[in-house]
Parts: structure tokens; sequence; C-alpha cells
């Protein structure tokens, strides 16, 4: 969202809220867009410097945002930048909360990955890459987390087949009522045997 | 299944189907094969209240070797299917299995990439328990009709494209 409104929350009338603020003055020109609403804030950064920001937001006295709540990933298909990466921070010593957004533009060259400052993030940026396809540059370990070896594809992309299954054993020839299941794929062998 | 003679089955070969029928049909070993919320209702059933242990199927065995029953209770996906065909033929025969739930028989609300719709695309299935999840009094009229079926047909061979027995939770369910 590129609109900056903030509602509900109790800032001055046009100022961004505090935390954005602090962003802003800390790293002109990161923000590329902000909101908010009833307290709870959302920014907007450019990937070009995200590492810097998030060890700002982790460190820094006055955000201390220890908990990586949770790293998470939107396909806007026909909208370019098309996917973009979100990440929701929690500080338990301070008690607020954010929601940082990165927009991906090709999933291949993707984001940096976070999980140097919180090693929490690793095997949710493992689920981001396996629903959407997007690197995390740096990560120890990306590969699939939920889906077996030997599928294809990245699911939860738009352009996914809705029921596009790939199944491993041989489907059974079943007399349906209705028939609402989308084709199966041809049957592969499975890797590992 | 039992002894044959040149002429047709005698009074004494089918009394004997009966009772082995009869026996098997009340000391079912489960293999319950739980993998999601089903599974609560299967404990449910299993537990003092619902109790399935008066119809004989008390004991589960977690492995398919000692099992004759395969409970198959709740969601598979396409990751686990491999494993469920596996333990499906490791078990010996006579086997039977019965689809827990809505997920088991027809992938459930289920329609995606992920979920296998209905494990009779895997495994043949002989009662599918519908519900989500089914009331544990439908689990246990599920078990009723399987050993009737039992008793019946006595142990099904292998595939079966037909399914014979459905039970509707919501005629069974009595609040």
């Amino acid at each position: 969202m590129t609109d900056t409104q903030t509602t509900g929350h109790p800032a001055a009338a046009g100022a961004p809220p505090a935390l954005t603020a602090l962003l802003q003055q800390t790293f002109p020109g990161v923000v590329t867009a902000h909101h908010a609403q009833y307290g709870d804030e959302t920014a907007v950064i450019g990937r070009e410097r995200m590492l810097d920001v998030f060890r700002f937001l982790r460190d820094d006295p006055r955000c201390r945002f220890n908990l990586m709540v949770d790293v998470t990933a939107v396909d806007y298909l026909p909208r370019v930048p098309r996917f973009e990466v979100v990440y929701h921070l929690k500080s338990l010593p301070l008690g607020h909360r954010l929601r940082v957004k990165v927009p991906v533009a090709a999933a291949e060259a993707g984001v940096d990955s976070i999980v140097s400052l919180w090693v929490a993030a690793d095997w949710y940026e493992r689920e981001c890459f396996d629903m959407y396809g997007i690197a995390f540059q740096g990560h120890p370990n990306l590969k699939r987390l939920l889906l077996y070896e030997g599928f294809e594809g990245h699911p939860l992309r738009k352009d996914y087949p809705k029921g596009l299954a790939q199944p491993l054993v041989e489907m059974r020839p079943v007399r349906e009522r209705y028939d609402y299941h989308d084709e199966y794929q041809p049957v592969r062998q499975p890797a590992e045997n | 299944m039992g002894v044959k003679f040149p002429s047709a089955e005698s009074f004494v070969t089918t009394k004997l189907d009966a009772v082995v029928n009869w026996s098997r049909k009340f000391s079912l070993f489960q293999y319950p094969f739980v993998t999601a919320c089903c599974g609560m209702e299967y404990m449910a059933v299993y537990g003092a209240h619902y109790d399935g242990a008066r119809f004989g199927a008390e004991i589960p065995r977690f492995t398919p070797r000692q099992a004759d029953l395969l409970f198959v209770v709740g969601t598979v996906n396409h990751k686990l299917a491999p494993i469920l065909k596996r333990v499906h033929e490791q078990m010996a025969e006579p086997k039977w299995v019965i689809a827990f739930g809505a997920c088991a028989s027809s992938g459930g609300f289920y329609q995606n990439y992920a979920a296998v719709a209905g494990i009779d695309r895997i495994i043949p299935v002989d009662v599918y328990i519908a519900g989500c999840p089914p009331r544990p009094e439908a689990v246990l009229d599920g078990l009723i009709e399987l050993q009737k079926l039992i008793q019946e047909k006595g142990p099904r061979g292998a595939g079966g494209l037909n399914p014979r027995h459905t039970v509707d939770p919501l005629v069974l369910s009595r609040d």
C-alpha cells in the first residue's frame, strides 16, 4: 500500500507514528510507504538496506524487537513488484509491534535472510521458499520444508493451478459421483526410492 | 476360506465359515493410522464413555504386522500416501480398512494440491464413516457395519471399487 493514512492512532494528525518516524530519521529514504491502525504500524522498506534496518530494530534501545513473530509472503500477481515479504516483529521488553514489508520483483533474487539476526526465522523462510519460491540470500539451509522431494513448482503462487496435485503413488480408479477435483499429473517415481 | 469339497459347500463348511467369521469380527486388532483432528474422536470412541472395547476391537496394534483392521483417521496428503500404502501392504490377509472421517473418505473440505481426495485412491476401503469429525456413535455404527460385513462376506480379497457401506452421521447421532 502506498497511502500513509493513520487511523485511530494516538499521533499528531498527518505525522507518521513513532516507530516509522524513527526509521525514517535513522535511515532516510528507506521507508517507501507506511500505514498504521489502532496502534499497529506497518512500514514498507526497500530491499537494499534491509539487514541494517532489521539490526537496528533488534538492537536499538528504543525498538528492542527481540521476538520475530512471522515471516511470510504475498503474491500480487498482476502487480509489479510481484511479491511482498512480510515480517512481523514484537518487542517483549517494550511491548510494541511492527510489521515490515519488503517488495520483491523477482523471486530468484529474493531478499536477505534474517536468520543471522533471529534464529527462529529459519523455518519460516524455508516455508516461504517452499510455497512461493522466494530465495533468501544467506540462509544456511534453504530447501523445501513442507512439501516433498520431487514436487515441482511453488503452490501458493497465483499462477499455480488450484487443484493440481503431484501424487507419489499410483492413484486407483475410483467411481466418483461428482467430478470436482482437478486432474492429476502423471505419476512419477518417488525420488528417494 | 474353509475346506472345499468337490461338491457344493456343505452344511459343515458353511457353519465353519460362520464360526470363523464370528470370531474374526469380534477380535479385530486395529491399527489406528491417526493423522489429524479425527484422532480426537477416535480417542473418545475408545475412551470409557463410548468404549470400543465392548465390540472386541479394543487393542490398538501399532504395527501393521499384527493388525487386521486399518483405521485411517484424518487427512492423508500426498506426502504421506506412500507410507499409507506401505503400511497397508505390510498387513497380512485378512485385512479390512475403515476410512474414518470426511478427509479419509473423500478428501473432506480440502480440494488442493496437498490432500489426497479420499484414501480409496490409494488402498481399497471397506467402510466409510462420514463426518467432520464423526460422532462416536457414528464410528461405532461403522464398526458394527464392518462386523456385519465380515460375518456375511468373510475376508475380502484385494481390490474393490464398490463402496459397500457408508455410515451417515446425521442420521445416527442422537442429540
